[in-house]
């Protein structure tokens, strides 16, 4: 049986492992010193844990750091690093740097369930829920580890849909005994798993973001299966509930589709959908993926959207599309040509 | 795990019946309208997160049934193999948009997938032009006979790993799909499963140039 990995473990797991190996219990929090401030990469550089003790952690546990297995880079900068997370199994992240920010967008599972219409990473289906040591890891081993300024999980996978792990790395980033960021500079994204997204609104101070493409019911069913059992007015009921005070910012995604989503009655609904939550609004170019009967709306088009909102008092943004030629812009990031096709299926 | 939920309401289990190898199905008492197509959240306590399943009954019985596999790494579905008839479970109201359209459609699914449509079925609602229904075996065509009584010729079973009987066909319902010339473009194709059958189906339709407006699909996330 292989080892277990010790990246991505909480503090309160560090304490069991120290405990199990029968260390001092202060052993627990040098070894998320070693691991999560001092970011060593194997076990042996962790000097002020005997030899005698690190050689029993080396009995049963490895660093589990993976680097990464490929860099390609786009002409404005963002680059795409390729992760093996398994046995033909992969997933990217996509580092993109601005002149204030350098932003790291990581993945959560390695394929997604989601299944949405304009999406390459649905089209791949679900192969596996990263751990939080795999989720943290795209951030620690990459060369610009150091510079990141700003994290957002919007990667491969619907982070929502793996709830335990996101939360576990989340607080191995924010807190003071792992990375000490300030969830301030972290946004998870979601297309809004209704149960999951109350758990994560109350155990984390990170921003949110909500994928909505639609205000209507019936084409958002169209582009995001989820809308079936999750509908958007009923994630923006159960924002309404809490109170995100001033700093905590939640933020909806709008991907526009030419002649799809892209007309102003979309954007008057949208308005009255979001009406009463302090909020703000990305809209999004669309990169037309392989196979898809969808476009990307023109740039005079989105304006006249951002129009519509802004006069609302919403502040909108139009997301400047990043990395596209490499396939790291949002909505672009696939492994399924790494994947090995499982021949026995039922369809 | 959180605050505040989907309400839960007790049921009383009236059975639980394997009825191939592995599939399993769960029945309490109704306590709630619902329209085909809805599915519920059951769980076993107030502490475990519930889970999803699309109702497979039809609407005007005094009972309600479920359709499950075992997930045997999973939370829910290792215990509900072995509840007992008078069992409580929880389980919400109904709820969901996979509902029908009232218009002509096609019908496809694989595993439990299934169930959505046999609540239609059951429900004597409006029967599809053509339902697609994949398995690996011949025996997993869940509740086949009942497809078979109502629908006849337009009830179509695609068999991957055996060769099948008397109007099974033997191959994958995707091949059949791609060498269909052409698809019907004016119906509402309902496809319901796991996501890498959603979306296998879907890009294959889409690209026999049926509208995505066309195309509804629930998937078993
Ligand atoms: C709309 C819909 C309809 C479905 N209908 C059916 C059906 O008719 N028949 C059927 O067999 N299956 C159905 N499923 C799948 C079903 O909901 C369960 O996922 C499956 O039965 C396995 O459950 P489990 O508890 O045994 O497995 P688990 O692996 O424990 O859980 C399975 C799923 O539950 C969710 N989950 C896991 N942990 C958590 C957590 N901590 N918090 C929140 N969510 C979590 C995840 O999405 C996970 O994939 C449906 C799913 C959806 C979304
Ligand atoms: S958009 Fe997000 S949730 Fe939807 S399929 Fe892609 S990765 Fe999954």
């Amino acid at each position: 049986m292989g080892k277990e990995v010790l990246f991505g473990k909480t503090l309160e797991e560090l304490k069991v492992v120290a405990k199990e190996l029968g260390f001092p219990g202060f052993v627990a929090k040098q070894l998320a010193d070693w691991l999560y401030k001092k970011k060593v990469r194997s076990i042996d550089e962790m000097l002020n844990i005997s030899k005698k003790n690190r050689d029993l952690l080396k009995d049963k546990y490895e660093l589990g750091l993976a680097n990464y297995d490929n860099v390609q880079e786009s002409v404005d900068g963002t680059k795409k690093y390729l992760f093996h997370t398994d046995v033909n199994q992969f997933v990217e992240s996509a580092y993109i740097p601005s002149e204030n920010r350098k932003t790291l967008c990581v993945s959560s599972q390695v394929g997604c369930k989601m299944g949405c219409l304009f999406c390459m990473t649905g089209k791949q289906g679900f192969q596996k829920n990263l751990t939080a040591g795999q989720i943290v890891n795209q951030m620690v081993s990459i060369p610009e580890s150091d510079q990141l300024t700003n994290l957002v999980y919007m990667g491969m996978g619907e982070p929502l849909d793996n709830i335990s792990e996101v939360m576990k790395s989340l607080e191995i980033i924010t807190s003071d005994w792992g990375f000490a960021w300030s969830p301030r500079r972290i946004n998870v994204s979601t297309i809004g798993v209704v149960p999951a997204m109350r758990h994560f609104i109350e155990n984390s101070e990170c921003h949110l973001a909500i994928s909505m493409h639609s205000p209507y019911n019936d084409q958002r069913k169209e582009l995001m299966p989820i809308e079936n059992v999750y509908p958007i007015e009923q994630v923006i009921s159960v924002l309404k509930e809490y109170d995100f005070g001033r700093q905590r910012r939640i933020s909806f995604e709008y991907i526009m589709f030419e002649d799809v989503n892209d007309s102003v009655e979309h954007a008057k609904e949208l308005v009255k959908l979001v009406s009463g939550l302090k909020s703000r609004v990305n809209l999004i170019k669309f990169h037309p993926i392989p196979d898809t009967p969808l476009n990307g709306s023109s740039h005079v088009v989105m304006e006249r959207f951002k129009e519509v909102l802004e006069k609302k008092g919403i502040i909108t943004t139009i997301r400047k599309s990043r990395g596209e030629d490499i396939y790291a812009a949002c909505g672009l990031l696939s492994t399924k040509k790494l994947l090995k096709e499982n021949q026995d299926k039922d369809f | 795990m959180s605050r505040k939920r989907k309400e839960l309401f007790s049921h009383k289990l009236i059975s639980v019946e394997e009825i191939v190898d592995g599939y399993y199905t769960l029945k309490f008492n109704r306590k709630f309208d619902f329209i085909p197509g809805q599915v519920v959240a059951i769980a076993l306590n107030h502490k475990d997160d519930p889970r999803l399943y699309s109702i497979a009954s039809g609407n005007q019985k005094d009972y309600m049934r479920i359709l499950f596999d075992v997930n045997p790494d999973g939370l829910l579905t290792p215990q509900l193999k072995n509840l007992k008839p008078g069992d409580e479970i929880l389980v919400s109201e109904p709820f969901g948009k996979f509902t029908f359209s009232g218009t002509n459609e096609w019908w496809i699914a694989t595993g439990t997938g299934i169930a959505p449509f046999i609540s239609m079925v059951e429900s004597g609602g409006k029967l599809p032009q053509k339902l697609l229904h994949g398995s690996r075996t011949v025996d997993q065509f869940l509740f086949q006979n009942l497809f078979s009584a109502h629908l006849k010729e337009n009830y179509l079973r695609f068999c991957t790993r055996e060769s099948g009987g008397k109007g099974i066909i033997q191959g994958r319902l995707t091949n059949w799909l791609k060498s269909e010339k052409e698809l019907p473009k004016q119906i509402k194709y309902y496809l319901c499963g796991n996501p890498e059958m959603v979306v296998e189906v879907r890009d294959i339709i889409l690209g026999k140039g049926v509208d995505f407006e066309n195309i509804i699909a629930e998937i078993y996330f």
